[in-house]
This record gives structure tokens, C-alpha cells and sequence, in this order.
């Protein structure tokens, strides 16, 4: 595990933020930790990076404990927490050559990594007059420059704009699948999540609900096929006639539980071939708050 | 001490375009020509005055000026600025989560801050030498090169530098402590205006109370002894500094326990 609690609890005053946390993060995954706005996720990641002092509870990162083992433990971190942390009046290129400085990292890197975000042509502008996007890559840029074995984000697809969200993803990808490191992200987006994690963590309110692989996860959020179609009744009875299971019907939708993309194919075909006009088919995802709902209840 | 080094450089690598850093530079230079401008223009008026006299005016309009409120609203100053530039970018949990010692980044940070000061001050004497000379050269009418006061200006600007860190290890905690400007500076400046009024009215304790450090060393710096010889000595060590020093060094190291604490937010 690159990195493990046990118990671990944060309390702000007399709320509790976060409550007995044990997470176990293996090496080379991308854990995907998921959870609404205020759920502690960013002070589970500040106690991760020995930001906040925990109340109970103990942190292993790398096999050793984090107190103990700051430095060592730090050096092999990259990390990005909430807004990227930017100097405004110090160009993206100086955010950076201040950054290598400090890690006594080869300024070469500096240019690799303005090259990784796309930032060299707006590598002399004052990082002030970035766009959010601009400044998300730059903090993405900040995290990875010390090449580290782990990388902590605090929803890093903040502020981009689609294109970005993909970039971002497969760069993420890539860093799993061809460098072996490992990546712990943060997101209230399941869908952001289920495309790139290979295990999640689910926290509401402080609490581990989940926590586990993708596939684990996909048997408890059951994704559906929602179908548009000009007679919902008709075609929910035609499907029925085929041993598909209408989940819900409405006069504009109708939902089926999603098992393989073939079955879409097959829905699709048998709709159209029985004469009923189908406006859309997809497959769907629950939203955060109905998995949760799910999820408590198959506790 | 690796980290320390590192700290301070990337201290200079973010402040060098900003005015905090600059103002160290242009204060003095600006005092300075502007004490050189009224000589140069009216050097009629100081002929008859004694080359040691002559030293002394020029020396006091820099000296008469930091001593009373610049030195104090500017050790303020920078104390404040070198926390804003992290307040700002919202960088201290960033470098907190660098592999560096809490001891370097607070350490590095302190200590710039006591050298922006110390340039500043160092610039000032500098300055000062560097226009009397200049005006004994541009107008030998007026009898600097008559007299030289090199060391004395030397120790009094030191002296002035160490009454002014017990002030700037206050205010340094003050704006480590709190992000936003009204605060530290509403502090430091009704802090500062008391001390300038117990200084100047010679209150008794004026010794034990940092902001008025830098009048008070300038008032105890003529050293009183029996033989008049014609020389100035000037008295470095004196009650006051000792105070300065020690709240210096008391603050300091308090400021690197909280900062040890403190969370992060």
C-alpha cells in the first residue's frame, strides 16, 4: 500500500470533519476519492500531506509513518490542493524555476514540464493574468516537476474546460500505465472518477462509505439504459416480451439495467425493427446522491 | 541548513521584482540625494559651519528621519510583505508540503526579512558617506574632506539595525499570524506612534518597549565620558539594544513553536 490509515480523525472546534478514515491506497492505481463539496475530502489531503495535525489516527505513506518520516516521505510527493498555489506577479516559467529551486531539481525539467501542460508559448506571461485553466495546468506542472512516486490532487479538472478534463485524464493515464506511479484524486464527479480511477474511496460527511476497486464499485452504482422513444408503453411492452426488466417508465423515457454495450445494440435494433421511432438510448449513470443512498442501504 | 540556503534564495527569487525588496534600494538612495540637493543648492549657508557640524546636519536629516518614524514603519513594512507574498498566493500550504524543514521555511523567511532591513540600513550609511564625499568633491567650498565620520555613521546605522529587530520580530509573527494588512499594520502603527511619544518625552521605561527602539538608540548613542576629547564615540550597547535583541530572540523562537503547531489552513 502507498498509503495507508487507520482511524484517522479530524475535528475543526467541535465539528467533526473527518471521522476514522482508513484508507488503503495501492501502488500504481489511480484511487479516485470521491465525495460532495465538504464531505473532508481536502482535509483528509491536508492531513495526508502533514498539513494539519490529526486528532486519532495514523498515516503510513510508503510503508512509513508520516510524522516520523516527514522529509523523506514529502520528497516523493507532488501535490495540488484546491486553487493551485501561484505566485501572481512571477511568470508561469519563474512559478516553476522558483519551485526547482527548492527541490534542487534541473532546470531542464522546467521546460519539460511547461511543454507537458502546454504552457510554454504563455511561459513568460505573469501567471496573474492566466486563465483558471491556465493556472490549473501550471499547479499540475508544480506537482509533477520533482518527478515524484506519488501525486496528490484536489480535484485538479477544476475550472478546464473539456478538452482540458481529457488531457489531464490521460496524462494521468499515462503516468499509471507507463511510469508505475501512483495517483490519488480527489472529485465530487462520479462519471470524472469511473473513467479514470481504478479504485475509489467514497466520504460523505466524514465517513468512508465505500472504498474499493471500479468493478466493486459498478456492482453497487448498477448504470442504466435510459431509452427515448415515441411510445414508451409499447416498446417497454415489446421489451418485456424479450425478458428485458423495465426498471421505470414515464411517457417520454423508459429504463432498463445496463449489462454491456451489445445490449444497447440489441435494444436499439429490436425497437427499430418492431416500428417504434427511438429518439436516444444511453447508458446512465446514478448520480453521487442516489449511490449514496444505495450504498447506505446495502450496508 | 541545505534547506535553510534554499529557502532564503527562493526568499530573494520571489521578492526581487517587488517592492519590498526595491524599497531597501530606493528609500535611501532618495533620502540621500534629497539631503545631497539641499547642500549642493545651498551650500552658501553651511561655509561657516564646522567641518565636524557640517558632517553631522548632513548625517541627521537621513538619521533624524529613520530614527523617529521611517525606520520603525518600515521594519513594519517589511515584515508584512515578506508573509503577504504568501498570504496572497495562498503558498504557505505549498510550502509546507515541500520536503523542507517547517525550521527552514520559517527561519529563511525571519532572516530575510532582518536582511532587507539591514540592507536598507546599510545602504543609508553608504549613502550618507557617499554624497558627503561626493559634495567635498563638487564643492570644496564646504569643508567635508576636513573631517571623516565613516565609523561613526557605520556604528550608528548598526546600532539603529538592532534596535529595530525586536519591533521586527513582533511584527513578523503579527503578519505570519494574519493574513490581511489592517491588522499587523493598525498594531504596529499605534504601537509605533506611542513609542515615538514615550521616546521623545524621555519616560523612564522608554527602554523596555520595542517600537521606540530606534529613537531611544539614537538619543543614547553619544557616548558621555569625562575626557572631552574632540572625536564622537558612539555607544553601541547600550540598555535599549539589549531589550531589542532580547524580545528579538524571545519572539523568534515563540513565532517557531506556533508556526511548529499551527495547522495549515
Amino acid at each position: 500500500m502507498v498509503i495507508r490509515t487507520e482511524g484517522l480523525s479530524f475535528s475543526f472546534d467541535k465539528h467533526q470533519v473527518v471521522k476514522s478514515l482508513s484508507l488503503q491506497v495501492p501502488a500504481g492505481s489511480i484511487y479516485g476519492f470521491l465525495g460532495p463539496n465538504g464531505a473532508g475530502k481536502t482535509t483528509t489531503i491536508k492531513m495526508l500531506l502533514n498539513l494539519l495535525k490529526t486528532d486519532q489516527g495514523s498515516i503510513h505513506i510508503f510503508g512509513q509513518e508520516l510524522q516520523s518520516n516527514r522529509i523523506n516521505i514529502l520528497s516523493q510527493i507532488g501535490s495540488l490542493i484546491e486553487q493551485p498555489a501561484i505566485y501572481h506577479h512571477l511568470t508561469g516559467k519563474e512559478n516553476l524555476l522558483n519551485r526547482a529551486m527548492l527541490l534542487q531539481v534541473n532546470e531542464n525539467r522546467v521546460d519539460k514540464m511547461l511543454k507537458l501542460v502546454q504552457l510554454t508559448n504563455a511561459a513568460h506571461k505573469k501567471a496573474g493574468q492566466y486563465s483558471l485553466g491556465m493556472k490549473q495546468r501550471l499547479g499540475i506542472a508544480l506537482a509533477l516537476l520533482s518527478d515524484p512516486k506519488l501525486l496528490i490532487l484536489d480535484e485538479p479538472t477544476n475550472g478546464l474546460d473539456p478538452n482540458g478534463i481529457i488531457e489531464i485524464r490521460e496524462l494521468m493515464i499515462r503516468l499509471v500505465q507507463e511510469q508505475g506511479k501512483t495517483v490519488f484524486i480527489s472529485s465530487h464527479l462520479l462519471a470524472e472518477i469511473e473513467k479514470m480511477a481504478t479504485h475509489v474511496g467514497i466520504i460523505n460527511q466524514g465517513e468512508l462509505l465505500f472504498q474499493g476497486s471500479v468493478k466493486d464499485l459498478e456492482n453497487i452504482s448498477q448504470p442504466q439504459v435510459q431509452i427515448e422513444a415515441d411510445n414508451t408503453v409499447d416498446a417497454a411492452n415489446l421489451l418485456k416480451r424479450h425478458d428485458f426488466v423495465v426498471n421505470n417508465i414515464n411517457h417520454e423515457r423508459l429504463y432498463i439495467p445496463f449489462t454491456s454495450k451489445q445490449q444497447i445494440g440489441e435494444i436499439n435494433s429490436l425497437l427499430v425493427q418492431n416500428g417504434i421511432t427511438v429518439f436516444g438510448i444511453n447508458k446512465q449513470q446514478k448520480d453521487l446522491e442516489k449511490l449514496f443512498l444505495d450504498i447506505t442501504k446495502s450496508n | 541548513m541545505k534547506g535553510f540556503l534554499l529557502s532564503f534564495q527562493s526568499e530573494f527569487y520571489k521578492t526581487r521584482k517587488t517592492l519590498s525588496f526595491w524599497c531597501a534600494i530606493i528609500l535611501p538612495l532618495f533620502i540621500g540625494l534629497l539631503a545631497f540637493a539641499i547642500f549642493y543648492t545651498k551650500s552658501e549657508k553651511f561655509i561657516m559651519v564646522q567641518p565636524m557640524m557640517l558632517w553631522i546636519q548632513f548625517a541627521m536629516i537621513s538619521l533624524g528621519i529613520m530614527g523617529t518614524l521611517l525606520l520603525p514603519m518600515y521594519t513594519i513594512f517589511i515584515a508584512y510583505s515578506v508573509n503577504s507574498v504568501e498570504h496572497k498566493a495562498d503558498t504557505w500550504k505549498t510550502l509546507f508540503s515541500l520536503p523542507l524543514s517547517r525550521w527552514s521555511v520559517y527561519g529563511a523567511k525571519f532572516f530575510y526579512a532582518v536582511f532587507l532591513v539591514f540592507l536598507c540600513l546599510a545602504l543609508f550609511a553608504l549613502f550618507t558617506i557617499g554624497f558627503g564625499n561626493l559634495l567635498s568633491i563638487l564643492k570644496p567650498e564646504l569643508k567635508f574632506n576636513n573631517y571623516h565620520m565613516e565609523q561613526q555613521l557605520l556604528q550608528i546605522y548598526f546600532k539603529l539595525f538592532l534596535s529595530s529587530l525586536g519591533i521586527l520580530a513582533i511584527q513578523f509573527l503579527l503578519s505570519l499570524l494574519w493574513a490581511d494588512f489592517l491588522k499587523p499594520m493598525g498594531i504596529g502603527f499605534v504601537a509605533t506612534i506611542t513609542g515615538v511619544i514615550a521616546a521623545s518625552k524621555n519616560w523612564e521605561y522608554t527602554y523596555a518597549f520595542p517600537y521606540a527602539h530606534p529613537m531611544a538608540a539614537l538619543s543614547s548613542m553619544i557616548k558621555h565620558n569625562n575626557d572631552q576629547t574632540k572625536d564622537l564615540q558612539i555607544d553601541i550597547f547600550t540598555k535599549d539594544v539589549f531589550v531589542s535583541l532580547g524580545v528579538a530572540i524571545v519572539v523568534f523562537i515563540a513565532g517557531y513553536f506556533i508556526v511548529l503547531k499551527k495547522s495549515v489552513k
